[in-house]
Formats: C-alpha cells, sequence, structure tokens
C-alpha cells in the first residue's frame, strides 16, 4: 500500500462525495417526495431529487457549499501504514481535489477569516480516529456545509428532565432552526458522556445509514418517535410547509455522570454527503457510493 | 396555485398576477447580489451616482456562485441560493431606489422588507436551498460580471437563463408565506409537547 494510492482515493471519495448522495439517503427522499401531503413541499423534494441527479450525470458539486472537509478513520492495528502518514495523504488529497473537482474553499482562519484556498489549515482537515482490530483502514469523508453546522445546539439538562427533556430540547431547537439547514434534515443526537462528547456522537450518529438500526432497542424507539414529532411540527421541505421536515434521526449515547444530562443536536441538510473507502493492506476493496 | 413562465424585466402587470404559492419559471437576465453589493449600489446612488446597469424591473438572485473561466468565458459550476435574511437592512432601500421587482433567494426576508414589497410592487421567490446544479444547468450564458474587486461571490454576476425554477412565490402584497408557517408551527407546539411529552 503505497501512499499516492491512498491520496488518490482521498481525491475519489471528495469526488464522490460531492457529486453523489448515498443510496440510502436518495431513497428516503424519494420516500417522503411520494408520501408529502403539501404541494410546496413536492415542488421542493422533486427540485432536490432532480439537482441530485443532475450533479451525478454532470459530475457538478450537487450543493455550492461543499463544506469543510471530515475523515473519520478506523484503522486496523496491522495496518501497513502509519496513522500520520495517512493524514499526511489525506490533507493532500484535500488540497488537491479542492483544485481538481473543485471544490469552494471554504476554511479560513477563524479571527482573521483568511481564507487557505485549498480547504487544509490548522486542524484542518478533521481527523476522527479509531484504532481496530485487523489489518485494514476504513476511511469516511463527509463534508459538512454551513448552513446545517450552525445549526448545533448543546443542552446540559438536568437529570430529572429524563427522557422527556431530551425530547423538549429537541423539538425547541427543530422549531428554531425552521428552514435554516434545508431540511428535510436528519437529526444527529447524542446524549450522555460529556458535553464534547456529546456533540461527537451527534455527529459520528450521522455516519449510521438511514436504513440501519441501532442495537439498542431504547435508542430504536426515540429515533422513531422523535422523528414523528419532528415530522408533525409542519415546518417542511425547506421551511416552507409540510410533512417532511426530517428524514430520520440518527442518535447514539455513553454512560454519563449521575448529576448531568448532555443532549447535543447536529443536523444534517438533504445533502447528507458521505463516501467511504475499505483498504486493505493489497489494495482498495470497495469504495462508496 | 398556479404555474407562470415569465420574462425579464418584471413589470408591474406581472407582479400585479403572482400570488403566495404560485410556481414561476423564469427567463431573462438576473443579477446576483449579495450583502456588500447590495451595500454598495445603496452607496452609490446616495451619493447622486449611477450604477453600471439597470436594476429597473431586474430580478436580484441572492447566490455567492462557484464560477470558472475556461477558454476565455465563464462557466457557472455552482450557484444555489444564499439564506436572504442577511439582506434585511439592505433590501427595503435597494427595492425603493432602483425598481427592483423579483428577489430570488432562501429562508425569507423579514416584515420590513415584507412592507417595502408591497409598496413598490416587488415579490420575493424561493428556490431549493443547496439546489446548485439545477440552478447552473438553467443558466445559459454569463453575460458580464460587475463589482469583481468585491470577490467572486460578492461581485454581481449577469446570468442569462432560461425556465429558471420552479420557483415559489413567498412574499406578495403584504403576505409573508415563511412568517404565516413559522406562526402555525408554533401554534401546533404545545399539542405536539402534550402529544409525545406525557
Ligand atoms: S445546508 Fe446543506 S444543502 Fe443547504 S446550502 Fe448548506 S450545504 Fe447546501
Amino acid at each position: 500500500m503505497e501512499l499516492s494510492e491512498i491520496e488518490e482515493i482521498g481525491v475519489e471519495l471528495l469526488r464522490r462525495a460531492v457529486t453523489r448522495l448515498p443510496e440510502d439517503v436518495k431513497e428516503s427522499l424519494k420516500r417522503a417526495l411520494s408520501e408529502e401531503e403539501s404541494e410546496i413541499g413536492r415542488t421542493q423534494l422533486e427540485a432536490i431529487l432532480k439537482n441530485v441527479e443532475m450533479a451525478e450525470k454532470s459530475g457538478k458539486p450537487m450543493c455550492q457549499d461543499t463544506g469543510v472537509p471530515l475523515f473519520f478513520l478506523r484503522v486496523g492495528k496491522e495496518f501497513p501504514v502509519g496513522i500520520e502518514e495517512i493524514k499526511s495523504a489525506l490533507v493532500n488529497s484535500v488540497r488537491r481535489g479542492t483544485k481538481e473537482i473543485p471544490l469552494r474553499p471554504n476554511v479560513v482562519d477563524p479571527m482573521s477569516r483568511e481564507n487557505t484556498g485549498d480547504n487544509s489549515g490548522r486542524k484542518m482537515p478533521y481527523f476522527d480516529v479509531e484504532i481496530v482490530d485487523g489489518d485494514s483502514l476504513e476511511i469516511t469523508f463527509m463534508p459538512k456545509g454551513a448552513g446545517s453546522e450552525n445549526m448545533s445546539f448543546l443542552g446540559m439538562l438536568s437529570p430529572s428532565k429524563g427522557v422527556n427533556g431530551i425530547k423538549e430540547f429537541v423539538l425547541e431547537k427543530v422549531i428554531e432552526a425552521g428552514g435554516k439547514p434545508c431540511p428535510p434534515t436528519i437529526i444527529g443526537i447524542g446524549i450522555g458522556g460529556t458535553a464534547d462528547l456529546a456533540m461527537k456522537l451527534a455527529k459520528r450518529s450521522l455516519l449510521r445509514p438511514l436504513n440501519e438500526d441501532h442495537n439498542d432497542e431504547r435508542i430504536r424507539e426515540l429515533e422513531r418517535e422523535i422523528a414523528e414529532m419532528v415530522n408533525s411540527t409542519g415546518i417542511g421541505p425547506m421551511g416552507l410547509g409540510g410533512k417532511f421536515t426530517c428524514l430520520g434521526v440518527r442518535m447514539d449515547f455513553a454512560s454519563t455522570h449521575t448529576a448531568t444530562l448532555p443532549v447535543a443536536i447536529n443536523f444534517q441538510c438533504w445533502a447528507a454527503r458521505r463516501s467511504y473507502a475499505l483498504i486493505e493492506k493489497d489494495g482498495v476493496r470497495r469504495v462508496l457510493p | 396555485m398556479s404555474e407562470f413562465k415569465l420574462k425579464t424585466p418584471l413589470s408591474e402587470g406581472d407582479v400585479d398576477k403572482l400570488e403566495v404559492g404560485d410556481i414561476v419559471y423564469l427567463s431573462g437576465e438576473i443579477y446576483t447580489a449579495r450583502d456588500r453589493a447590495h451595500k454598495r449600489a445603496i452607496e452609490l446612488y446616495e451619493s447622486g451616482e449611477e450604477l453600471p446597469f439597470d436594476w429597473n424591473g431586474a430580478v436580484i438572485f441572492h447566490c455567492g456562485p462557484v464560477v470558472i473561466e475556461r477558454n476565455g468565458n465563464w462557466e457557472v459550476v455552482s450557484a444555489g441560493p444564499t439564506t436572504s435574511s442577511r439582506m434585511n437592512d439592505l433590501e427595503p432601500k435597494v427595492i425603493e431606489y432602483f425598481g427592483v421587482r423579483g428577489i430570488i433567494g432562501k429562508g425569507g426576508m423579514n416584515g420590513g422588507t415584507t412592507e417595502a414589497m408591497n409598496k413598490h410592487k416587488c415579490v420575493y421567490f424561493s428556490i431549493t436551498g443547496g439546489a446548485g446544479v439545477l440552478v447552473a444547468q438553467a443558466v445559459k450564458r454569463v453575460k458580464g460580471v460587475y463589482w469583481e474587486d468585491l470577490g467572486m461571490p460578492e461581485a454581481v454576476w449577469v446570468f442569462s437563463v432560461e425556465d429558471l425554477g420552479p420557483l415559489v412565490v413567498t412574499i406578495s402584497k403584504g403576505r409573508n408565506y415563511y412568517l404565516e408557517v413559522e406562526k402555525k408551527v408554533l401554534s401546533v407546539k404545545e399539542n405536539l409537547l402534550k402529544r409525545w411529552i406525557k
């Protein structure tokens, strides 16, 4: 496994992510269109699906906001390339991909607002690294747009609020966000842990496809309930009224302090872009979508 | 809900027939403008100077496009709408000073802008957020660019478009569809809390 191969696959992941939606998201959008009751809502879902199809065909980014680059790595203990080298190869992928695809250069210094021009910067791209057993490397790439990322919320609830408190907090924030995160959204929710862990769980939950169930029954139930509640608000596609305010809720949890109940929300817009590669020590096995 | 095909520049009559909820496909010229272009246009007008383009009857698009130059021609890569509320404080003047008849954007605008639109016969069209390719495909030609010194996203691009849409009329004749949806959502909130939070 050469570093240049990882760099190459990195560029490919960027390209696929911004030009093709994952199958599960596309399927959900189609289902939403067939079930949406509001006429205006349907026009929005139709426009979204048409836009997605055109992006796929023309190889142009489906949304002009190609986001900031986030990588989620699962590195096998016996994978032949070191983590730091993998990261530096992927930083190169981002720099090259920004020019070649092209992506919009979005990454700036948070104080001077100066744009680096190539979507890299201090701690950017962002890497979330997990060390796992085995000798393969899994890379998930998620470009995250500002419209949905700006709709992120953290609540340090009183533990006595319980599950009802979680639902109420989510409802508040969904109403506050309205059409801003480009609904229908996927709502990532992290509960428990610490403030930062809750947010991390919320973000990471967005990686779980809409057709893949959580292994905890209580989470599955909560996801269903919250999705139904959110889709009864009437906010609808693009906030123009209708049933489909969200495509689904993705949730995860961590054990937490007895005196706290962190709840973190991270919205993902309809352009729920993510791409995935499985690399084994002798080469690339699988790339999605 | 009716459907219309309209050509720019828009006339008072065009605006008169549009109701909230109507769907429009637009052809002709549209001008991109974000905060800084709005500010500059207002400053020029207030110091008695002329704009380098004619916004009478024009349609302004809240958009910061990605444009590349290929063989001496401009090509639009992606051109979805940006959030219109950033222009809330500037738009009433732009509508009043220049006779703009249409604004395309996402997320809607506030009560002040709704009033200015009603008074000076202007409508707001919502275009699907993020649908950058859909817009790019409707742009048949980039006719020109003004104020490039503001940078690519903030400059005023003149796009020649064909059947740009679906655009949903969401502010017209004093009605603001966004505020109506918002009100409705707030009115069901209590019921939702009762139903889901026992
Ligand atoms: S919220 Fe998503 S779909 Fe909307 S403009 Fe931002 S990146 Fe694009």
